[in-house]
Formats: structure tokens, sequence, C-alpha cells
């Protein structure tokens, strides 16, 4: 579900760790509702770049805007009250709070706090996870935890959603669970940035891929095409 | 789905605030009675040395217990109390009660300054950098002429209050009320939006972050609440003993009960601080009048060891099923 206004730009960021150059010169434009993969080898600045969005990392070059409003400066909380969601590489629950407790946070400091309970709820269904409400996230399966991580940035309304390696360790069918998940959730407007290891899954899910390597996009475009491109087969998948 | 997974609707609020403060309020006044009717001015020493810990236990929680950051700082809170009391006094002759105010102002500020200066480190950085306060704290006063350097600075008690037996039994009722206002502002950060927000930011600090918790906003307040009540902890001091000097006032021995009280009852809970303060107060009043006052560190390191060992979630963690 694309097509709509721009909801994400970014225009020349580029971050440095001392003398290393993590990413440089990093041009993007997301639309409204659109499904982007984003994929690399290990260390090609995928998750740098996700950090710089979300805030984690301030950039060192460049300039970020979602829906025309500029992120410089503003700290994650800031940047996921605009609408812009996230998750991690390894689930991060809080771990003494129920799986309720969990989605009921972002709630309760995004505006919705009278009615927090019900609306966690809500989101907890829309993960099929409402039946484990009252458990501690220790409790959950490896992919109920990324359910839960996906309930808790759905209970932010996002308007984008960056999806870091939200499938990794899980196993083909447990894939799919989040494939349409995300699916749903970008079928009701939220654009996604899925970044993925996993090439059955990024190609189905994305209707545009880019491709890092060593810190600067290499190539963009649809998916089948970007990943059969000489220099992406040489640098990501391995000539043979 | 099951909707008996879930945990049943909690009481209203408001009533069940009211509810703390009506029975804090009536078993402080049942204990009020008990110490007078026993008649025993050591009564209101040691109930004043049990409470303060648990008004210095309850707001060291609110930023160790509920979010995490372990403050070794204390004593220098407490100090800040004593002192900014002990200064109101001689420079406008004020009783304990404008002491305490002016304390909770003082101490609030310095924990706010604490917070921004040193919240961006984690763990065991901040903890040295409040166990580096209370040392700088020591060496201003131990410096200052005007609160009587290391020789201490003495206060003149009144005789009497009216309404009250003794000056013990009238200070051991100020430290009272501060411990049912302390317990009391425990519970309500724990109920609250704030407490689960602190709580999110103990579990994990980015991922608070990252759901719209504003991280920094909230340690600062937290910071801010437990060093006022930790000042407020020490204001009574000065007109409880008559005198104080930096060696007391800066103990070692409140720094660390006022974390392994908390720790012992159950940190991150507004009961487990007073379980603790309670329990572990009284043994060291206790083995005070029956063996020696040296013996107070080597109880509360005793404790903590078999704590750590047999219930590291301390005494509620351990009847709690999970």
């Amino acid at each position: 579900m694309s097509g709509g206004e721009v909801l994400l730009r970014a225009e020349g960021v580029g971050k440095r760790f001392g003398g290393f150059v993590a990413l440089q010169g990093i041009d993007l434009e997301l639309r409204a509702g659109e499904r982007l993969g984003l994929i690399g080898p290990n260390g090609s600045g995928k998750s740098t770049f996700v950090n710089c969005l979300s805030g984690d990392f301030a950039a060192h070059d460049g300039r970020v805007t979602l829906a025309g409003q500029p992120l410089a400066g503003l700290k994650p909380h800031r940047r996921a009250r605009l609408g812009l969601a996230r998750t991690f590489q390894l689930p991060q629950p809080f771990a003494s709070l129920s799986v309720l407790e969990n989605v009921r946070v972002p709630l309760l400091f995004g505006g919705e706090a009278a009615a927090a309970t019900p609306r966690a709820l809500e989101c907890l269904e829309e993960v099929e996870l409402a039946g484990k409400a009252a458990r501690l996230p220790r409790e959950l399966t490896q992919v109920e935890q990324r359910r839960l991580e996906l309930a808790r940035a759905i209970a932010l309304r996002p308007r984008l959603l960056i999806a870091d390696e939200a499938m990794a360790g899980l196993s083909h069918a447990e894939v799919d669970q989040i494939l349409a998940l995300l699916l749903r959730l970008n079928a009701a407007g939220t654009a996604v940035i899925m970044i993925e290891h996993i090439m059955r899954a990024v190609t189905e899910f994305s209707e545009r891929l880019l491709v890092f390597v060593a810190g600067r996009k290499i190539a963009e475009g649809a998916p089948r095409a970007v990943l059969a491109l000489p220099e992406v087969e040489d640098a990501y998948l391995g000539r043979q | 789905m099951s909707a008996t997974a879930l945990p049943a609707p909690a009481a209203p609020p408001a009533r069940r605030h009211l509810s703390y403060w009506l029975g804090a309020t009536l078993l402080a006044l049942a204990l009020l009675v008990l110490l007078r009717l026993i008649g025993n001015e050591y009564g209101w020493y040691a109930g004043y040395f049990v409470l303060q810990y648990v008004v210095l236990a309850a707001a060291w929680n609110i930023l160790g217990g509920y979010a995490g950051y372990v403050n070794f700082g204390a004593a220098g809170f407490m100090a800040t109390g004593t002192y900014t009391a002990v200064v109101l006094y001689e420079a406008l002759g004020l009783g304990v009660l404008p002491g305490i105010l002016g304390a909770a102002v003082v101490a609030g500020l310095l924990g706010l300054g604490t917070g921004y200066l040193t919240l961006r480190l984690r763990g065991v950085y901040f903890s040295i950098a409040t166990l580096c306060l209370a040392v700088v704290l020591q060496t201003l006063v131990v410096n200052w002429d005007y609160v009587g350097g290391s020789r201490g600075a003495y206060v003149i008690r009144p005789m009497t209050v009216p309404g009250f037996v003794s000056y013990g039994e009238y200070i051991f009722a100020v430290m009272l009320a501060l411990a049912v206002l302390a317990t009391g502002i425990g519970r309500t950060v724990e109920l609250s939006r704030l407490g689960r927000g602190l709580q999110a930011i103990r579990d994990n600090e980015r991922a608070a972050e990252a759901v719209g918790v504003p991280t920094l906003r909230l340690k600062l307040i937290a910071t801010t609440l437990s060093g006022a009540l930790m000042g407020v902890a020490g204001a009574p001091l000065p007109f409880y003993a008559g005198y104080v000097n930096p060696d007391g006032a800066f103990n070692l021995a409140y720094a660390v009960n006022t974390i392994a009280m908390p720790l012992i009852g159950g940190a991150g809970t507004w009961l487990g601080p007073v379980i603790g303060a309670v329990l572990l107060a009284t043994l060291q009043q206790a083995a005070t009048v029956t063996i020696s006052s040296a013996l107070n560190l080597w109880i509360t390191g005793w404790m903590l060891v078999l704590f750590v060992a047999l219930a590291p979630r301390g005494i509620l963690g351990w009847f709690r099923k999970r």
C-alpha cells in the first residue's frame, strides 16, 4: 500500500564512530504506506541508519524529516510520539511488567492514559497475544516476544514502523506469522521499513529494496531487479 | 483468548489512595498512643531511629527501587537536610518544621542538579558519582565555620511542646508523620504513570525511550523527589540529638542502611522499604542496647549476604508467586 505523500525524507545522512565512517551520504524518500526493504551484509550500516532515524544515534551529517518535520535534536521518545516506531534486533520487553503493562506503557505516555487498558488489549488482539496479557514476557516464546514488540509499536499508532530484523531466529512458519502481521499493519496505512537477512521475507514483503554496503547505498529499486544487479550479487550475495 | 488470564480490575485510584492515608494515619496514632502508655523516653528515641530509616528507605526506593538507579549518596542528601535545618536555626532561629520544609527544597534542588550531571551515567558509574557527591558535601561542611565545621553545631531544643509530654515525643511524632508521608508518596509514585515509566526505565531504558517514555524527565523527577525526602529525613536530626557534626551527619551507616533496607524488604514496592527499615533498624537498636552499637553495620552486612543468597527479591519477593 503506497503512493501517498512523502513521509520520511533522509538527505545525505552520515555517521562516524571516531575515525570509522559507518554511514555516508544516505538519501531516502519513503512514501506514506510504503513497504521498503533494507538489506546489506553485517556491518554495512543498516542498524546505524535505523538508529539515526529513531534518534538513538545523532547523525553527523545530513537531514531527516518525518512528514515535513525535521527530526534533528529530537530524542527517541519525541520521534516515537510523532509516529516513528521501531522494534529491536533482539526483543527488549520490560521484563518485570506483564504483557498487558508492556503495551500500556506507550499509551500512558502517548496521550491515551485514560483508555490505556482497553486500547492495550486491542493492540494485543491485533498480534494475537490477548490471551497472554497477564503473563510475564519471559513466559512467552520467541515469536510471541516478537509479537509483543510489535504490539508495543502498534500502540504508538505509528505512521512509520522500522522492523529491525524482526524475524531473526524464527522458523519458516513463524516468519510467515510476522510477515502477515506486518502486512496487516501496512494495509492499515503504516509505512514499514524492514531490515532483514531472510531474503524470502524481504522480497515477498517489500515494494522497494535498498542495499547498503560499507555504509553506502549501492542499489535501490524493485526487489527482484535489485537482487539481480551484478554489484549486489558481488557485494552482498557473493559471486559464484 | 481467555479473559480469565487478565488481572482483576483494581479499585478506583482515589479510593485506593484514601484507604492508605486513612489506614496509615490510624496506625500512626495507635503507635503514638501505645508509646505514650508505655511512657518510656527511650521508646521515642528508638522509634525515631527506626522511622528516620523508613523515610530514607522510602526515598531511596523511588530512584533505586523503581528506576534501578542505585544512589550511594544517601548520607549526602540526608546531611544536606540536616545542615539546612542548622543554617535556618542559626540564621533565623527557626525550629524543626520550617527546617524540614527548607531541607525538602534544598535537598530537592540538589537532587535535581545531581540528576542533570549524573543521569547520563548508568549502573556502577552513577553509584560512584553519588558516593563522590557525599564526599564533596562532607568536605564543604567540614570547612564551613558557620555551621561549626568539623567541631559540629549545637541546637537548643525547646523543653516542651504544647500537647506533647516531652520534646522527645514531639520529635518522634514529627518523624512518624514524615514516615507516613514518605511511604504514601512512594506508594503514589508506584501506582501512577510516573511509577510505570520508572519501572520501564529500570527494565530497559532504551526500549522505554523508543516507546515514548521521556526517560530523562522522569529520572529527574525521581532524583528530585528522592533527594527532597532524604533531606526531610535529616532535618529533624539536630533537634533530636541537640548536636550534629559532619562525622555523624555523613555517617557511612546511613548510606549502607538506606540501600540495604529496601533490598531486604523488597525494592521496587512501596511496602518493602518499610518492612526492611523496621526489621533492620529494630535489630540494630536491639543490638545497640544489648551488645554494642559497633555491631550495627555487621548486622546489616550479614542480613544483606543472607538475603542476596536466599531471597534476592527481598521479603516481599519471597512471598510473591513470581
